[in-house]
């Protein structure tokens, strides 16, 4: 990928050193993503795009498991984020998830399927409506989105299907960070007979109905979702956490976390 | 239609291959240069490199091994593909002209079975675990080794062993050999102890100066094995992958590697680290000779961090 940023940078250097060359695209795609142009269209329309280094997208250069690619969003400086779009440009269901970041930090990690390799992006949404994107090349054999899950095989998750499990840990910094898996089989509707159902809502709470994060998955995102946030210091006192949302059938999911 | 799938894939993979083999003008003449190192009285092996599956490897990353015994030949697993078995199996001919009478594949991972076509059926040999994993996932792993390896794989095809393995003392081509069913590296493995010389054929379950692999290890058991190993009294041992050895540095090294990974997973998941987090540590200078540590850690993380995250999770209620 190097050698294509590098190859991609001198060609804009030759741009600019030939005047009588049309101005360089200033939003030329730094991972050189033939599909580019078409995730502009459909994610962002008119709204003004930059690419930003702040945006951080941490996953496997090659993945072990396409059913299971671990990814983790690090906005870190960039401030007044509204929300973030994840998605893989060459998956056959193209978004992950977005999430609306309250007052939780606008970090997530989580897993996700993929079809092939890809670019794996964030696109965070500042309150003057200007998109940052980030991203890194994940390679793959694939075929994690049209594969059954293993859920839809076994009796097992429609005993538990929407139970959580979750923990919180005190974090040096005084803050609290959350890991949160829920148990479902998170089907993309692409292997064979298997109908689409997957989480779509997932609100976090403070005890006192303050917004920590609002995350809307999508069918990409892995089964058995494991979710990974960052509270900051001082907004979540001694109360639980709580957690509401529903999958694409209406099933609730509820839960309460306590310090 | 999944038959179907994966011909089609294959075929596009070859066609693939072809087109930049041609485009780089190599040539490869797909022999292996199998030669058979005899490390004891009947007994030898075949030692494959220390590294990953590749285009240029063609699959020889494993170590195999045959006996010959007063009758008959033992083959202790096939290599990656028909053309090593066919090449394993000339080999064996150019010196001796018995009959090759039991064939046994220690585990079901590609690399030990997929040579199974050229010997013929009825001597094919396993476990019964390792039977039902060689059907069940055969075909999955056999589209993935055409994928890394290339045209060595050519007309590569699942032969699963139809004779069923028990634990215990065993006599072929004239030779006593004693089955340690083991398991941990994967669902079943069988270690293979040559009584006349001492020469005991470990599998997976001892790698030598490179780092194990662990798709379908489960580390407790695996280390119980190593201790039931290490019991056994053998003059030589022949790991899975890496060189001979004559001690128990082998078993060792791969035991204080497995404790290290387990329990490097564990903390993490009771610290409540992410996997990317995971994938982000540094395996320790200790380890730093094994071949291929920092990518088998990896790829450990992701075979064996969900559990250990489900159990920090479930500690958490």
């Amino acid at each position: 990928m190097r050698i294509i940023r590098t190859l991609a940078n001198a060609a804009t250097l030759l741009l600019f050193a030939l005047p009588l060359q049309a101005a360089p695209q200033p939003d030329s795609d730094p991972l050189a993503s033939p599909r580019w142009v078409d995730m502009q269209r459909m994610f962002f329309r008119d709204a003004e795009v930059v690419f930003d280094d702040r945006v951080r997208v941490s996953a496997p250069t090659t993945a072990e498991d396409a059913l299971n690619v671990p990814v983790a969003i690090d906005l870190g400086s960039l401030q007044g984020v509204e929300e973030v779009l994840v998605f893989a440009d060459f998956n056959p269901i193209v978004k992950a998830l977005s999430y609306e970041p309250g007052q939780a930090r606008a970090n997530l990690a989580f897993r996700l399927k993929l079809q092939q390799s890809s670019p794996v992006r964030a696109a965070a949404r500042t309150a003057d409506g200007r998109w940052h994107v980030g991203g890194t090349w994940v390679n793959t054999t694939g075929g994690g989105c049209t594969l059954p899950s293993t859920g839809t095989g076994s009796p097992e998750w429609q005993q538990r299907l929407n139970e959580v499990s979750a923990r919180r840990w005190p974090r040096i910094d005084g803050g609290t960070r959350l890991r949160l898996q829920i148990i479902h089989p998170m089907d993309t509707g692409l292997a064979a007979g298997i109908p689409v159902f997957h989480i779509d809502t997932l609100d976090i709470d403070t005890a006192d109905g303050r917004r920590l994060m609002r995350i809307l998955p999508s069918e990409p995102v892995s089964e058995n979702p494991l979710f990974t946030l960052d509270i900051p210091p001082d907004v979540l006192g001694q109360g639980a956490i709580r957690v509401a949302g529903r999958d694409n059938n209406g099933n609730p999911i509820r839960a309460e976390i306590a310090p | 239609m999944k038959g179907l799938s994966h011909i089609l894939r294959r075929l596009a993979c070859m066609l693939l291959l072809t087109l930049s083999t041609a485009a780089l003008g190599q040539t490869r003449d797909f022999d292996y240069r199998l030669s058979p190192q005899q490390i004891a009285d009947g007994v030898y092996v075949l030692i494959g490199k220390t590294e990953d599956f590749s285009l240029d490897n063609g699959g020889d990353i494993v170590n195999t091994g045959f006996i010959i015994g007063r009758e008959g030949v033992i083959v202790i697993d096939t290599g990656s593909s028909k053309r090593y078995g066919e090449q394993m199996r000339a080999a064996i001919a150019r010196l001796t002209p018995l009959p090759i009478v039991l064939v046994i594949n220690t585990h079901h991972h590609p690399d030990h079975f997929l040579g199974n076509q050229a010997f013929a059926v009825d001597t094919l040999a396993a476990l019964a675990d390792t039977r039902r994993a060689i059907e069940a996932e055969g075909a999955g792993f056999l589209d993935n080794m055409y994928r890394l390896n290339g045209d060595w794989m050519r007309d590569t095809e699942v032969a699963i062993p139809r004779r069923t393995l028990t634990a215990g003392p065993l006599e072929a081509g004239g030779r006593k050999l004693e089955l340690v069913a083991l398991g941990g590296h994967t669902v079943a493995d069988l270690a293979v102890l040559d009584t006349t010389t001492g020469t005991l054929f470990a599998a997976d379950l001892v790698f030598n100066k490179r780092a194990p692999t662990t798709p379908h290890a489960e580390i407790k058991r695996w280390l119980q094995s190593l201790d039931q190993l290490q019991a056994l009294r053998f003059s030589r041992l022949v790991p899975g992958h890496g060189e001979v050895t004559t001690g128990s540095d082998a078993i060792e090294q791969t035991r204080q590697y497995l404790q290290w990974l387990d329990q490097t997973l564990r903390d993490g998941a009771e610290q409540g680290l992410d996997m990317t987090e995971m994938l982000a540590l540094t395996v320790p200078d200790k380890f730093a000779g094994l071949a291929e540590v920092r990518t088998e850690f990896r790829r450990s993380v992701t075979h064996l961090y969900p559990a250990a995250e489900q159990a920090a999770l479930q500690r958490g209620r």
